[in-house]
């Protein structure tokens, strides 16, 4: 790309005209492009008052959930917020999930996409303008790097000047908070799968166990690497979300957008010339110095565009200066300007058969998750009736049936549970490894057990060779229960 | 987007020259940090090729200078589960029942062991779920020859049944016919007793010969009452349930050839503690009866 000799031009009185370049795209020689390094300047209006917003409070989340508390009871884990894997559990508040309830995880997976679904296909993309990862700890790193070298204009004349001792400095300084935070970041990271009070002693008296130093050693170079160095190239290359965009947004979808219809043709404005016959654009190419990563928004809708808005505020700002009115850059649909252009009337409609079903889908997943969340059973059993040999017959003439009963306990206090049976007359009822007056299942909290039992039944001349018939176990304390079907077998083959 | 074109210099968008169906190709540039991504994975293969096991040659291999094997962790879990068993063991050997049962973990691990030591001994004659085939008695019930205590049971599997062991159990069944001890017809009549124990003759006649023969002959090891005696082997007549079948044939054979069922020691083949682990899974198969209170003479370490 050539470049554009206007070091000493003004857009507009009292509007300094931006050397800013768009990078991306650029016009490749080689197979491989160099990167570009961008210097993103410092947006101040609406957007970026959102974006501090949204800085503050996801970071205050990713750092804060951790510690909060949560009584489950004597021996349960007081976290909130914990995957455990060792005892193969998530705990999230008053949830908790065991591994065979993993689709609750599917289907918060489903959720998240059908969210990002709906919210493309109002407001574009959002998510990844305000509220990714990647944008979020992006954004924190950058405002290092002025806090260390100053905005813009600083920092390019900061990155073309001889080494010195204030550079080594002003470097140094930037680098070390980068590794600082990407620290905290991995450290926080690892308290989400273990007591964070405990495992945050371990760490720094060197108790921890190896994952826990390996996974807080990854974080920290992803961190350090993606959000210092990567930053945009994480989105243009890395990340499928941008490819996944085009199907989210139509012509009807708001998203940052030039009016053209009302910038075009651009070019410098001389103070007191009309404007008559010339669009509103000065080419003071701010919305490309402020774009962190590195378009012209002047070229439309990209793929590298991550919706954050900030040129907006670059804009709204220069027009005020020139007094013109704010929103030459705006949320805007291409669908208007079009109609713009033509002259009709134009008009945002939110209510789409696209979002109405993105809506409708969203409401039923969550609903069909929250009911069965809701009615979660906290006790569980599986029958299991053995096969070899199908009955035994004992001395006093009596058929006798064994199974293999497995109890889940998914209370938080210990259990013991009486077994019944229904349909056998008189049935006798024994636990292998426990003696004919103790007849109660016991099992520890937040677990899962095995049992022995024997159903044996005196009379079974009434009974067909194959009786179904249920299995119900009772919570002596609590009264919960649980009932699975069986079968009793009297007669055949062994 | 339509704009994007538009506003730029035709030349500044590179395509490969490719065209289909007025559809052109971009030539867009890979990003060269992605390249030294790719160096640096050729780098983290060579450093891992010195570092762990991955050359074969044609009898060996080149092992690492890390000297990493997955072969000897293997071992060394092994040898940890091997440690970790060891505890239990420790105090499964010569322990009673009570005491297993009194510690839940100790019980579940004796289960699994007794479990995985009949599959891997017993099943063959018992059957995988212990229950047993003609001649060879079925666990699961309640009927014991040889008693069926956890004592008993520990000691038949120890000593084992006409067995070698020196203190082998042992009861004689005589071929009484066979030894020409007994004629057909007296045969024959005791058979028709026999079944009339546990009601299932109907030829009343040939029960009431049969009743003085089993007197003479049978009632010093099965009891006057057919009973049977554990002490001596001998089985119970009276009840459901029979070894060798139960119509007159099955009977008349038995008295006529003899049973002598065999069941090895085991003391040699397997450790005390499996021993005392599958005598507590054979227990708690469903037939296991409780200890009788102190009784003397039963052997406590096996």
């Amino acid at each position: 790309m050539a470049e554009l000799d206007i070091s000493h031009k003004k857009a507009a009185p009292g509007v300094e005209q931006s050397r800013a370049v768009a990078t991306s795209p650029s016009t490749p020689q080689s197979l491989y492009a160099k990167h570009e390094k961008l210097y993103p300047k410092l947006a101040k209006g609406t957007f970026r008052n959102i974006k501090w917003a949204a800085v503050i409070i996801l970071l205050g989340i990713y750092y804060i959930t951790p510690w909060i508390r949560w009584d489950r009871g004597p021996d349960q884990p007081a976290q909130a917020v914990l995957v455990d894997f060792e005892n193969a559990r998530f705990y999230f508040f008053f949830i908790e999930i065991w591994p065979q309830e993993v689709y609750y995880i599917t289907g918060l997976l489903i959720l998240a996409a059908l969210g990002l679904f709906l919210v493309t296909s109002l407001f574009g993309r959002v998510w990844c303008g305000q509220a990714c990862p990647q944008t979020i700890w992006t954004d924190l790193f950058i405002s290092v790097e002025r806090f260390f070298e100053g905005d813009r204009n600083a920092r390019i004349k900061l990155d073309k000047a001889p080494m010195s001792a204030k550079k080594l400095f002003k470097k140094t300084g930037k680098h070390v908070t980068w590794l600082i935070i990407a620290a905290l970041t991995g450290g926080a990271w690892i308290l989400y799968f273990h007591d964070a009070p405990t495992i945050a002693r371990d760490f720094f008296t060197g108790h921890a166990p190896a994952t826990s130093y390996i996974f807080a050693a990854i974080m920290t170079f992803t961190t350090y690497t993606l959000a210092g160095h990567m930053r945009e190239q994480v989105c243009t290359y890395m990340c499928p979300w941008p490819r996944i965009q085009a199907a989210m947004i139509d012509e009807k979808a708001l998203n940052v957008t030039y009016r053209y219809d009302r910038g075009e043709p651009r070019g410098p404005h001389k103070k007191g010339a009309t404007w008559e016959g010339r669009g509103d654009c000065i080419d003071c190419r701010q919305c490309v110095a402020v774009c962190p990563v590195g378009i012209d928004i002047r070229d439309g809708l990209q793929l590298e565009c991550i919706g954050c808005a900030l040129c907006i505020d670059a804009c709204d700002e220069i027009m005020t200066k020139i007094d013109r009115p704010k929103g030459l850059i705006a949320y805007d649909t291409d669908e208007n300007v079009q109609r713009r252009i033509r002259g009709e009337k134009t008009s945002y409609n939110l209510i789409r058969p696209r979002t109405v079903i993105y809506a409708l889908l969203f409401a039923a997943v969550g609903g069909i998750m929250l009911y069965s969340l809701l009615t979660r059973s906290v006790l569980d059993m599986n029958v299991l009736r053995d096969r070899q040999p199908n009955y035994v017959q004992l001395s006093d003439g009596s058929i006798r049936n064994g199974y293999t009963v497995k109890v889940l306990n998914k209370a938080t206090k210990a259990g013991e549970f009486t077994l019944v049976v229904d349909t056998l007359e008189d049935p006798v009822i024994t636990i292998a490894g426990q003696s004919g007056a103790d007849n109660l299942l016991r099992v520890p909290a937040d677990e899962t057990m095995d049992f022995r039992i024997y159903v044996a039944a005196k009379d079974v001349s009434a009974l067909d060779q194959k009786t179904d018939y249920r299995f119900i176990l009772t919570n002596v304390a609590t009264g919960a229960a649980a009932e699975a079907r069986a079968i009793f077998i009297s007669g055949g083959p062994k | 987007m339509a704009k994007k074109e538009s506003q730029k210099d035709p030349q500044e968008i590179e395509t490969t020259g490719h065209e289909w169906d007025g559809i052109e190709e971009l030539n867009t540039p890979m990003p060269r940090w992605w390249l030294w991504m790719f160096y640096g994975c050729i780098l983290w293969a060579i450093i891992y090729a010195i570092l762990m096991p991955s050359i074969p040659f044609l009898n060996s291999y080149f092992k690492g200078t890390l000297g990493y094997s997955d072969r000897a962790a293997v071992l060394e879990d092994v040898e940890a589960m091997h440690a970790d068993r060891a505890v239990y063991a420790s105090k499964l050997s010569g322990a009673n029942l009570e005491d297993i049962q009194a510690d839940p973990e100790l019980f579940r691990y004796a289960m699994a062991a007794g479990k995985s030591a009949f599959g891997d001994n017993c099943a063959t004659c018992h059957g995988s779920g212990a229950q047993g085939f003609k001649g060879y008695p079925n666990l699961n019930d309640d009927i014991w020859i040889w008693g069926g205590t956890f004592e008993d049971i520990r000691e038949t599997l120890t000593v084992g049944i006409r067995a070698a062991h020196d203190d082998s159990r042992f009861g004689l069944m005589q071929a009484y016919g066979t030894d020409e001890l007994l004629t057909k017809d007296q045969i024959s009549d005791a058979a028709h007793f026999v079944l009339s124990l546990s009601g299932r003759d109907d030829d009343a006649i040939a029960s009431l010969r049969g009743s003085e023969i089993f007197r003479d002959n049978c009632a010093s090891c099965h009891g006057d009452t057919g009973i049977g005696d554990k002490m001596q082997g001998a089985p119970n007549l009276t009840d459901e349930d029979w070894l060798y079948g139960d119509t007159l044939e099955d009977v008349y054979q038995s008295i006529y050839g003899g049973r002598q069922g065999v069941m090895p020691n085991w003391n040699e083949r397997l450790s005390p503690e499996t021993i005392t682990a599958l005598a507590v899974y054979v227990h708690a198969l469903g037939g296991g009866q409780a200890s009788a209170p102190a009784e003397p003479g039963t052997p406590n370490d096996p």
